[in-house]
């Protein structure tokens, strides 16, 4: 590890938290929580809030976004040789991807005037609820068994996010 | 819990089949004006308005087709606290919205220049410009036409309710034992279908108008695009001096009433509660988290930005550096 890895630990607690905060977030649209009595916990009444997680969760989606960017540019501009990203990073990767992509569709469809077709909004949904399950278990195997993003080839393996 | 609406029912008998007559292809018109993505709108002179509920009638006739079939008994649902809504013995209940009762006539005493008036007021989904009932449903099951009109997939609806909740009148009502989630997990997800006034959209979609409005008798509401709507709406204000609900309000809507008196005074008249909505301000309830999407387009532009600065940064360091300890490359945080 390099000094620059010190840096590392915050953005990776920062990360940690904010993908948490987008699930729990993301999970607070479905009526459960109140359902299942997780809103009745002392602090938690808001997850049954709809607005109040919508909005976290776009502010989530704000920060998520920037940090994506910044990492995919920090990504594609190393040089001299490009590090090359694990399976597991490819899939945390492409799992990001798709969860952001259809994240922002969703977020265009709430302007007014923004009408997509039933069938749309509907595989919009799931795809990113379905994006987000797979992504979930991954992640958290990731995080157990240490998984890294990518393999860094002058340096050789380099850990990253997880 | 159904009320007698004798003075209406009195009333309608002679007056609905006029109203019929009434119903020229001059609102068919207006409806087929609001093509190409213009909103259709309805405007309600609430001052017209007889109370005869010759439109709540109408408004049954023209849609029990689509009221929802409850399945009885209902499937024990968990935990205990998940609330049983069933109107489907109180089918006639006209006192308030239900899953059967998609319009009721809201009733209010109030003081017009000192003289006391009796008003009646039709009421039932405002169809927001931007609904939140869609707009937040998770899954899709309500959905907005491009003519503005909104609904509810009775179909696809799992009655979780949270168009109700998200709605600033709370107007979508359920009905459990109906629906998707029966064929799901109904004793832990989903609990019925939620209903709502659909505009009449198959009848529009036909190039016919709303039950309701076909069937006034006093021509007390009316309907066409948007704009053209907004300013009858106003002109009608000016003429009568009276005031406007549904221009600003959720950040507008697609129903109009104009009122004799303030909608504050209104508001404190009609009977409020479950399934009678309010006459109150209602403030842009999506406005706030749209905002924030200026932000998820900026975000990423910062962040490129903040990579690549940092990129430059440490190449000029590296130049900077004598050749035999430069080394290794700034991607460790990716
Ligand atoms: S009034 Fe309520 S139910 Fe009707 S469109 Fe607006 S949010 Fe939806
Ligand atoms: S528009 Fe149709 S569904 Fe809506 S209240 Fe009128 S008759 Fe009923
Ligand atoms: S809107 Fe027309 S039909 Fe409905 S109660 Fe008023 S007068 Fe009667």
């Amino acid at each position: 590890m390099t000094t620059r890895n010190a840096a590392i630990p915050p953005v990776r607690y920062g990360y940690g938290l904010l993908m948490f905060l987008l699930a729990l977030t993301g999970f607070a649209q479905m009526p459960i929580f109140k359902r299942y009595y997780i809103a009745d916990i002392p602090g938690l009444g808001w997850l049954a809030m709809f607005y109040v997680t919508h909005y976290l969760h776009y502010i989530g989606a704000v920060l998520i976004l920037g940090l994506a960017a910044y990492f995919v540019t920090a990504y594609f501009r190393t040089r001299p040789e490009r590090p090359k990203l694990t399976p597991t990073g490819y899939l945390r990767a492409g799992l990001i991807g798709v969860i952001l992509v259809t994240g922002l569709l969703l977020a265009v469809k709430n302007f007014p005037g923004y009408v997509f077709p039933p069938g749309a909004v509907i595989l919009l949904d799931l795809v990113h609820l379905g994006s987000v399950f797979v992504f979930i278990p991954t992640a958290l195997y990731c995080w157990a068994f240490s998984k890294k993003w990518i393999n860094s080839p002058s340096k050789g393996d380099v850990k990253g996010v997880n | 819990m159904a009320i007698q609406l004798s003075r209406r029912s009195f009333l309608k008998g002679s007056l609905a089949a006029a109203g019929a007559v009434a119903a020229t292809s001059a609102p068919a018109a207006a409806v087929k004006g609001a093509k190409g993505g213009r909103h259709l709108a309805t405007l309600i002179d609430i001052d017209k308005c007889i109370g005869c509920g010759a439109c709540v009638e109408a408004c049954r006739d023209a849609n029990y087709e689509k009221y929802p079939e409850a399945k009885k008994p209902f499937p024990k649902m968990y935990p205990n606290r998940v609330p049983v809504e069933d109107w489907s013995d109180d089918q006639y209940a006209s006192d308030r919205l239900t899953p059967y009762n998609l319009l009721f006539i809201q009733e209010a005493v109030v003081d017009v220049d000192g003289e006391e008036r009796f008003l009646t007021v039709p009421r039932r989904c405002m169809h927001c410009v931007n609904p939140p009932c869609v707009k937040l449903c998770p899954w899709g099951a309500a959905q907005q036409y491009k003519n503005g009109i909104s609904r509810i997939d009775k179909d696809i609806c799992l009655g979780g309710s949270k168009c109700r909740k998200v709605c600033p009148w709370h107007i979508p009502q359920r009905q459990t034992g109906a629906g998707l989630y029966l064929e799901l997990l109904p004793s832990f997800a989903g609990n019925g279908i939620m209903t709502k006034c659909d505009r009449c959209c198959d009848r529009v979609a036909g190039g016919g108008v709303p039950a309701c409005i076909e069937a006034c008798p006093e021509g007390a509401q009316i309907i066409g695009p948007r704009d053209e709507i907004v300013r009858k709406a106003h002109e009608l204000a000016d003429e009568t001096g009276g005031y406007i609900y549904g221009e600003t309000e959720n950040g507008g809507t697609n129903t109009l009433y104009v009122s004799p008196v303030p909608f504050e005074e209104l508001n404190k008249a009609v009977d409020k509660g479950k399934g009678r909505p309010h006459f109150k301000p209602a403030e842009n309830t999506m406005a706030k988290a749209n905002n924030l999407v200026l932000g998820m387009a900026i975000a990423p532009i910062a962040g490129i930005a903040a990579a690549w600065g940092k990129q430059i940064v440490a190449d000029n360091k590296k130049k900077e550096k004598p050749e035999h300890i430069k080394e290794g490359t700034d991607h460790d945080n990716a």
